[in-house]
């Protein structure tokens, strides 16, 4: 008897020693997001396609050791509450144990969490919110304390207006081109929020001056309705008497959903370009009752654009695995945990400022483009590194514009899969000439 | 720019003035200020988008409409008649309501932007100006509605009883009428029509689970503005907020997003002038 339960505890207890060994040999990453939400559910979802395929590989190699990567769902609720996005990421690090943060979404809500990683002095890697302040001023200026701190996506907002502007560019000269108007007039319209208002600046500026410099166009006047407005019929109808063929939009919140549905129930006939973030999302039409045809905006992924020789691979899988196609807090979630894995590898320890200085020597190319740190620790705009794209919904499908043979110094620069232009037919009979 | 000011804020007061009747209707007549009302929109709304799915618009539309009934009256039978008599109470516990009628939706629906298709699509002009037809449709429903609740509340037996009940419950017990048969008729209506401006605006509406908020403080500030429990008051202050709203957007385009500020705001000043509101008294006087 005494035998029978002798070796049984030895039994137990040696499974206890390889499962403790097994333990150590685990990464926890945090997915933190509002998982109820789109963008959060699409960072989990990008996530675990990367988690996944590590694994199946080998998981990742640092030093002489070999780990397996487990992903922690986090749920921040930061669409409602920052506070509990912050303690979210606490219980995160206290209870769950993490070792690494991934994701993130609404700006405020990030600058909270990210202070709690710098408590913690865990590293996180930004996969969704885009304010410059999240990292410029923060790394630069106390490198000791935020150097934990990195951005794979979005491109920051300083970055995706440059791009959103060349948008417009492509639009206003669409305009003149097809339709015979040599000063198109541009509607702004841009949400209330801090992050649009260098935009609207610089967006007036830059359509009022003449080329090369300018567009060489006129402002046919800014409306700036709030970012959760739920009708926005009286800004399209007077944006109509207003004459404008191009209606430049910066929005970032709900407000995208009905500009969708009343312009295009309307008619309204001005070409709408910018960044519309609801546009972005492959419920766009549902959400407008099919009415969100021709809405083009910046965003990070199209059907069929191979960025990189990434891309199309990604695009793939994700559809496979979870029958949506990926937005850019997935791409930015896949691209991370990659990062995360290649930066472990080389600094071939778990010490925390050895990863850190090889993150820092990032030069790694995800679905989205190549990510190359910056000194702020933000992922590097430009040609040959993360642009994002032109997307336009034609046909009931988005499809890429844009970059197409786009011009930088010597370089001409086209993606794969990306096609012209579309005015909306409804433009295109009103203006006419 | 005049005839613009004039469509829309006409277009927009009627899905106001939709959203305002019932709120008033209940406070009206139940004394019951249910900060759920919107949220019963809100399923309304999330009803039709489901069982659209299922069946035609005239069959989703019926079951929505029996889905928010069936939940008011439980709400009002369970929740709120045991606790008629502390209104700050009943106020909390319709928020409460609200609130988990808001976590549910996000539950079952998750928190992607729906919509539902518009019964009449395409836009008309009027005065140059282009309408959606929806919108058009959304008006004169709005006003068979108000004229259909006046009917009810003025031209029958059951109507004269919910008013007596709401003048004077001692008195009304009295002559024979059950006050608690009277709430549930109350409720019952005050649900119906949430129910029915949620089939009416939700063509034009983005569902989402938090849609309830936006119409709420419209809704409050119409009723208020217009005194509270008044039905002519509550068009009466849904047409102000709307025209206010209008012209804000019209004449200062840079601060459209001021629109629901500025439309307080008048309420705020015509409430200093006229503190019972434009029909309060007018009101109280005709019941």
């Amino acid at each position: 008897m005494l035998r029978i339960s002798m070796s049984k505890w030895l039994t137990l207890g040696g499974l206890a020693v390889l499962t403790s060994l097994a333990w150590a040999q685990t990464l926890r990453i945090g997915v933190v997001g509002p998982m109820a939400f789109v963008q959060g559910a699409h960072m989990w979802y990008g996530a675990t396609l990367a988690a996944e395929e590590i694994n199946r590989a080998g998981g990742i190699q640092v030093g002489d050791r070999r780990y397996r990567i487990e992903l922690l769902r986090v749920d921040t609720n930061e669409m409602l509450s920052v506070t509990d996005a912050a303690t979210a990421v606490e219980r995160a690090i206290t209870a769950q144990r993490v070792d690494f943060l991934v994701g993130g979404f609404r700006s405020e809500a990030v600058l909270a969490m990210t202070e709690v990683a710098a408590d913690y002095k865990r590293i996180f890697i930004i996969t969704g919110a885009g304010l410059d302040g999240i990292l410029a001023g923060r790394v630069d200026r106390n490198y000791e304390r935020f150097k934990y701190l990195f951005r794979v996506s979005p491109n920051r907002s300083s970055d995706l207006a440059r791009t959103s502007l060349l948008l417009l560019g492509e639009v206003v000269q669409a305009v003149r081109q097809q339709l015979g108007i040599p000063r198109p007039k541009v509607a702004i319209l841009a949400e209330r929020a801090a992050w649009a208002d260098p935009l609207v600046e610089t967006a007036t500026r830059l359509i009022a001056a003449p080329p090369p410099q300018g567009y060489g166009a006129e402002v046919a006047g800014t409306w700036r309705p709030s970012a959760v407005a739920t009708d926005v019929t009286s800004e399209l109808t007077a944006i109509q008497r207003a004459g404008a063929q191009v209606i430049y939009t910066v929005l970032s919140g709900p407000v995208g959903v009905p500009f969708g549905r009343d312009w295009g129930r309307l008619r309204i006939p001005a070409a709408p370009v910018g960044i519309n973030v609801e546009a972005q999302q492959e419920t766009w039409l549902k959400a407008t009752d099919n009415l969100g045809n021709y809405v083009a905006t910046l965003s990070s992924l199209a059907p069929g654009v191979a960025i990189t020789p990434k891309t199309i691979p990604f695009i793939t899988s994700f559809q496979a695995r979870f029958k949506e196609f990926p937005i850019y807090t997935a791409s930015g979630a896949y691209g991370a945990l990659y990062v995360l894995a290649d930066a472990l590898n080389r600094a071939g320890t778990l010490d925390v400022e050895a990863v850190v200085k090889a993150l820092e020597a990032t030069d790694l190319v995800g679905p989205s483009g190549r990510i190359v740190f910056d000194k702020t620790h933000d992922v590097t705009w430009g040609p040959g590194f993360t642009t994002g794209l032109g997307v336009q919904w034609v046909g009931n499908r988005m499809q890429a514009f844009w970059p197409r043979n786009w011009r930088v110094g010597d370089k001409v620069i086209s993606y794969a899969g990306v096609r012209p232009y579309q005015l909306p037919p409804w433009v295109v009979e009103a203006w006419r000439r | 720019m005049f005839a613009a000011i004039l469509v829309n804020g006409l277009v927009l007061s009627g899905i106001y003035g939709m959203l305002a009747l019932g709120f008033a209707l209940t406070y009206g007549v139940a004394r019951i200020l249910n900060l759920a009302h919107t949220a019963f929109y809100m399923v309304a709304a999330y009803a039709l988008f489901f069982f659209l799915g299922w069946t035609g618009f005239a069959g989703a539309a019926l079951l929505g409409v029996l889905v928010v009934l069936l939940l008011a009256l439980a709400a009002y039978g369970l929740l709120l008649e045991p606790l008629r008599e502390h209104e700050a109470t009943v106020l909390i516990v319709t928020i409460a309501l609200a609130l988990l009628l808001q976590e549910v939706v996000l539950l079952l629906f998750g928190g992607h932007f729906r919509s539902v298709p518009a019964l009449l699509p395409g836009y008309v002009e009027v005065l140059g100006v282009r309408v959606a037809q929806q919108a058009l449709l959304a008006l004169g429903f709005a006003a068979a509605v108000l004229l259909a609740a006046w009917a009810l509340l003025k031209g029958t037996r059951l109507g004269l009883g919910i008013r007596a009940a709401a003048q004077d419950q001692e008195a009304a017990e009295l002559v024979g009428i059950s006050l608690s048969r009277a709430g549930y008729w109350a409720v019952g209506l005050g649900a119906l029509l949430a129910a029915l401006a949620g089939l009416a605006v939700a063509p034009m509406a983005t569902l989402e689970p938090h849609m309830w908020n936006p119409p709420l403080l419209v809704v409050l500030a119409a009723v208020v503005l217009g005194g509270l429990g008044s039905l002519p008051g509550a068009l009466s202050g849904a047409l102000v907020l709307a025209f206010a709203e209008v012209l804000v957007v019209n004449l200062v385009p840079g601060g459209a997003f001021l629109r629901t500020a500025v439309a307080l705001f008048i309420m705020v000043l015509v409430l200093v002038a006229r503190p019972e509101g434009l029909f309060g008294v007018g009101f109280a006087e005709e019941r």
